[in-house]
């Protein structure tokens, strides 16, 4: 039997900022700035979430919809760029942590942003092989930009937990395809607090070649067009990319609606695409197709065909919360306050 | 705290791990090894079962700390509250995604995973559960215009290979 996603969970902090309120601070018009991006506010993690901690509740979520038994838990990954250890695998507090240990392989996946369609193409080989019944696929981050760099006004929190299994598959996976490059548009150096990036470089030579290159291998592989797809999910650094890799493709904005979130939350990293695709499947009914291309600075894509199956007619969503009620919640907080709960404030000693 | 010492805890702490009294039924956190409801007649020996809580409660009494513990400077106003949960126990845990102003008495909670405290700088991180509100309590946002269409003007073409 195919091996498809069984069941999700996403998960999103509570508290919000707006660009303006970034741009106030750095004396400039970030009003202007938010606008250009198409973010009109970033999701801030409280200061006791992490990448742990947002896995952890997306996870739990995905387990109570699926009703899945954490022990039949073959393999779980975590991709993020901001695992909350160097050495240490987040993957193993949340195994512990949602009753999956001990008999399961765990592990860290890190590829910039798209580290979680990886696991998710990882726990498809284990699951279609048969190796293992259900296998997790994580995608969270809590990445940062520096203070008054342009990524500030975008990098946020938040993650998508996906369980890969054969039985009472909600959405098969019909193929998946990669395109990959040594192009260096973004990077962390070790010990680093905040990233670099190219610049202007991180567009068309990175982002629309990776993404657009992947996406037309897809459909050229599955003899698709976009107008076979009910949906379609981007990678998302900001809400112009993926509204401008759509249009490139042919994709209207309509087969955008569902999967585009970072406008509301912003560019949550690992988890941007994959936030995407769980809106996408909180609002789509049986035998919609959808096609998802990740990105991950460095470079690469992940291409999904994906399509839902009569299962998610009877899928238990009530469990956790849906991806819209994060995209309408927040409680939104002054530069000062933000600065406080992502360590940005120096407090001497150090 | 110890490496070893909060290991050892980690069943309880992250997962809430209890025990429960297959004698007389009654739920204990933390976990114990003998019921003393029923220690005297020693009735619950080789009677005691794990019994993992659901997370579920509602706030019985709290408190707004404003002078923090070591490692909440950065959370201060916080509350502690008593939880009291559906199979009994009841867990003394910070409530957390609420402003102090809206706990009440007879809150209804859920267990959250937060990171609990970090040993300094370059030390273990300890993780644990907290409380969160069920009902958003004040999360509303202003309305903004979505930037693509609304979802009345939505096709979706269904695939030829149908479900």
């Amino acid at each position: 039997m195919q091996a498809g996603i069984v069941s999700y969970g996403a998960y999103v902090p509570r508290y919000r900022i707006t660009p303006a309120e970034i741009g106030r601070v750095w004396g400039i018009d970030g009003e202007s700035m938010g606008q250009a991006l198409n973010v009109q506010r970033k999701s801030v993690p409280s200061p006791d979430e992490d990448t742990i901690t947002i896995s952890t509740e997306s996870l739990r979520t995905a387990l109570l919809r699926g009703a899945i038994d954490p022990q039949q838990i073959g393999a779980l990954y975590v991709g993020s760029e901001s695992h909350p250890y160097a050495v240490k695998p987040t993957a193993t507090v949340v195994a512990q942590a949602v009753g999956a240990t001990p008999n399961l392989t765990a592990a860290d996946f890190e590829f910039a942003c798209k580290a979680g369609t990886a696991a998710i193409q990882t726990c498809l080989g284990l699951v279609g092989a048969e190796m293992i019944r259900y296998g997790v696929a994580i995608g969270t981050d809590t990445s940062q930009g520096a203070p008054g760099d342009a990524l500030e006004y975008s990098a946020s929190a938040g993650g998508a937990a996906f369980v890969i299994g054969r039985e009472r598959v909600i959405c098969r996976v019909h193929r998946t395809v990669s395109y990959t490059t040594d192009t260096p548009d973004f990077w962390r150096r070790e010990g680093q607090k905040y990233p670099s990036h190219g610049g202007r470089f991180t567009g068309e030579p990175a982002y629309f070649r990776h993404v657009t290159e992947c996406a037309r291998a897809l459909m050229e592989a599955v003899g698709s067009t976009p107008k076979d797809y009910a949906h379609v999910v981007f990678h998302q650094p900001n809400g112009k990319f993926p509204q401008r890799v759509g249009k490139t493709l042919g994709f209207s904005e309509a087969q955008m609606r569902y999967g585009l979130v970072t406008p509301y939350i912003g560019n949550t990293y690992s988890g941007a695409a994959l936030i995407g695709l769980a809106n996408v499947l909180d609002h789509a009914g049986p035998g919609e197709r959808i096609l998802m291309v990740g990105y991950g600075s460095g470079a690469g894509s992940d291409a999904f065909d994906l399509e839902t199956t009569e299962e998610i007619a009877r899928f238990d969503r009530s469990f956790g919360r849906p991806v819209q009620y994060y995209l309408d919640h927040g409680v939104e907080l002054s530069y000062a306050v933000y600065a406080k709960f992502r360590g940005k404030i120096h407090m001497g000693g150090e | 705290m110890s490496i070893a010492r909060f290991w050892r805890e980690t069943p309880r702490r992250y997962n809430l791990g209890g025990s429960k009294c297959t004698n007389c039924g009654t739920v204990y956190f933390p976990p114990r090894s003998v019921c003393p409801q029923c220690t005297h007649h020693r009735q619950s020996i080789e009677k005691m079962v794990r019994s993992q809580l659901s997370g579920e409660g509602e706030v019985l009494s709290y408190t707004v700390v404003h002078e923090p513990a070591e490692g909440f400077e950065m959370q201060v106003p916080y509350v502690l509250a008593l939880v009291k949960t559906p199979e009994g126990p009841v867990l003394t845990g910070q409530v957390v995604d609420v402003r102090p102003g809206e706990v009440r008495i007879g809150l209804k909670v859920r267990a959250t995973f937060r990171k609990l405290r970090e040993e300094g700088k370059s030390g273990v991180i300890h993780y644990g559960y907290k409380f969160s509100p069920v009902e958003e309590t004040n999360g509303g946002l202003p309305a903004r215009g979505p930037p693509v269409p609304a979802p009345e003007s939505l096709e979706r073409p269904r695939s030829a290979a149908g479900a």
